[in-house]
């Protein structure tokens, strides 16, 4: 066993160290906008209402890494290129930057205040859109290593595709942050719809193949 | 005006020596309360100061009991943070955009149930008003307040002149509309329905905190704070102090209001401040001031926005929730 594996290693190492190398990489790119944006707020130059700032951006990053994780799939199908391997890292720096996201809001907003938490939770709908995607995120994001992969089987494809669900939340949740309609949030709506007709599309088109087989 | 002027000392030394004002405050945030003080107390000086925006000048105005002694947010905060759509939905697009805006010249139709209508150019509407300073907190539908010094002057004075007739009970105004200038009102899903429109009743229009404002900060105001000239109606969420004003329409019924025909159940036509109203997105029961950092705490909202002792009686016997 240990003679096979070391075999391996010595005739294909670089890819699986410019794996590693490479997802190293991704990480520190990914949170760079994070660290960015809370240095800025550290240091006092993120305007004149911080707090909202800082939720805003980690919102819009917590948004930019589930479409990028999204788009892993299409990406793959539609040109070949294939980024199947870090998508598992797109989708947890989604479920970091989304808990970056609410403790901002717990911590700083709010400061603890469970009881207008709470109220929030119940009674705004973005904040409950909010919260709903959160929620989904954080059995996706425990169940996302190796073991839980093995582990779970075909069960995980079908827990994986609530991700689906909590994209949808997500993009509902940045049209009811704002007043009136202006554009970022529609676009965000936008693109998030199209990555999910393209699975529904596919979905179709497979059982529509399925059913005169069995037919 | 005792009290206004133990205010402003206050406002001046409240950070008093050993700890020199620079060193606490940006320079021109410093500068300019000194400014305002000069401008209030020592008219001859002001003027000899050059004003801090090229397009700007220099406004003379007397202090007034109506202003809380509340510290005022920073000019920089006031003048970079803004809500006015027609130049962008980002809170900093305003400041970027509204150079566009061209003020002069500038009129002003005051017209509808009136005996004598009237179509003012601005230096003329401002000829026999003494402007005054008025530091009024403004708390923004959004949750977030501000202090900020005013100078104008009741809106009152420009109702009287055109004598409302009997039939009156509404005000109507109405902002500049110029796509050409604002890169705001374009586009393929208008943000609002433009020209921007607000209404009071008579009542609220004439009380003595209504104002229409020409300055803060002691100067002109700049073009993203609604120049040349505002409402501010201190007891309202921020959206019903309407900018850039170029007709103001007398009427006997309830006009209609942008935010409340973008969105009824949102936005009520009277929109008085009111921590146990909440809007259906946010809770107003607190607010965060504006520009005390990242670690800024959040604060109760005062009913009417802590005005209610003056302008409470307006509304006695009225259903504040369902006239929201
Ligand atoms: C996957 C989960 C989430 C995503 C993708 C997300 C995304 C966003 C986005 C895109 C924005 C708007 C940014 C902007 O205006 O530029 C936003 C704002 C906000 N979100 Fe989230 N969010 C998530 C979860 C949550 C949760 C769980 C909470 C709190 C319970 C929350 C509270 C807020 C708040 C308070 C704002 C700022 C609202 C304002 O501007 O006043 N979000 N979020």
């Amino acid at each position: 066993m240990l003679h096979r594996t070391d075999v391996a290693k010595k005739l294909r190492p670089s890819p699986a160290v410019r794996f590693r190398l490479l997802r190293a990489a991704l990480y520190w790119v990914g949170f760079a906008p994070a660290v960015w944006v809370f240095y800025l707020g550290f240091t006092n130059q993120l305007g004149a209402n911080p707090v909202r700032t800082l939720e805003q951006e980690l919102g819009i990053w917590t948004l930019r890494f589930l479409i990028a994780t999204l788009t892993v799939t299409p990406l793959r199908n539609l040109t070949g290129i294939s980024l199947l391997r870090y998508r598992r890292t797109l989708g947890l720096l989604t479920f970091y930057y989304a808990l970056l996201h609410f403790a901002t809001y717990m911590l700083i907003d709010y400061r603890l205040d469970l009881q207008a938490i709470t109220a929030d939770i119940v009674k705004r709908p973005y904040i409950t859109f909010g919260m709903l995607a959160l929620a989904i995120l954080v059995p996706l994001a425990v169940t996302s290593n190796d073991r839980m992969v093995r582990r779970l089987g075909s069960t995980w494809t079908k827990l994986h595709r609530w991700v689906y669900l909590a994209a949808t939340a997500a993009a509902v949740h940045y049209l009811l942050v704002v007043k009136s309609w202006p554009l970022e949030p529609i676009v965000y709506f936008a693109i998030i719809a199209v990555l999910l007709a393209y699975r529904l599309g596919k979905h179709l088109r497979r059982r529509r193949r399925r059913r005169p087989a069995a037919a | 005006m005792e009290i206004a002027i133990s205010g402003i000392h206050r406002l001046l030394f409240s950070h008093a020596p050993p700890v020199r004002p620079s060193e606490i405050m940006p320079r021109d945030v410093y500068l300019n309360r000194r400014d305002l003080i000069l401008g209030a107390t020592a008219a001859g000086l002001s003027a000899a100061m050059a004003p801090r925006r090229a397009e700007a000048a220099q406004l003379e105005a007397s202090p007034s009991p109506l202003s809380t002694d509340e510290e005022p947010t920073a000019l920089e905060h006031i003048t970079n943070y803004n809500n006015y759509y027609e130049f962008g939905t980002g809170k900093e697009d305003p400041a970027k955009n509204a150079h566009t805006l061209t003020t002069k010249p500038w009129t002003v139709k005051v017209d509808g149930l009136v005996s004598r209508p009237a179509e003012f150019d601005l230096n003329d509407l401002l000829k026999p008003v003494t402007l005054e300073e008025r530091v009024y907190r403004l708390r923004c539908v959004e949750g977030w307040s501000m202090v900020i010094p005013w100078v104008g002057f009741p809106l009152s004075e420009v109702l009287n002149r055109v004598e409302p007739l009997g039939s009156a009970k509404f005000v109507a105004f109405e902002t500049v509309l110029r796509p050409e200038e604002m890169p705001g009102v374009g586009g393929f899903f208008p943000v609002l329905d433009w020209p921007y429109v607000e209404g009071l009743r008579l009542d609220e229009a004439m009380h003595p905190l209504a104002i229409l404002a020409v300055g803060l900060y002691g100067e002109t105001l700049p073009n993203q704070n609604g120049a040349p000239i505002r409402l501010v109606v201190p007891w309202k969420y921020g959206f019903k102090s309407i900018k850039s004003i170029v007709r103001i329409t007398l009427m006997e019924a309830q006009p209609p209001t942008s935010w409340n025909k973008q969105n009824p159940r949102e936005y009520g036509f009277y929109s008085n401040v009111n921590p146990e109203v909440d809007h259906p997105r946010w809770s107003q029961a607190t607010e965060l001031p504006i520009g005390q950092g990242l670690f800024a705490k959040r604060k109760p909202t005062l009913m009417f926005n802590g005005y209610g002792e003056q302008v409470a009686q307006l509304y006695a016997g009225m259903d504040l929730t369902k006239f929201y």
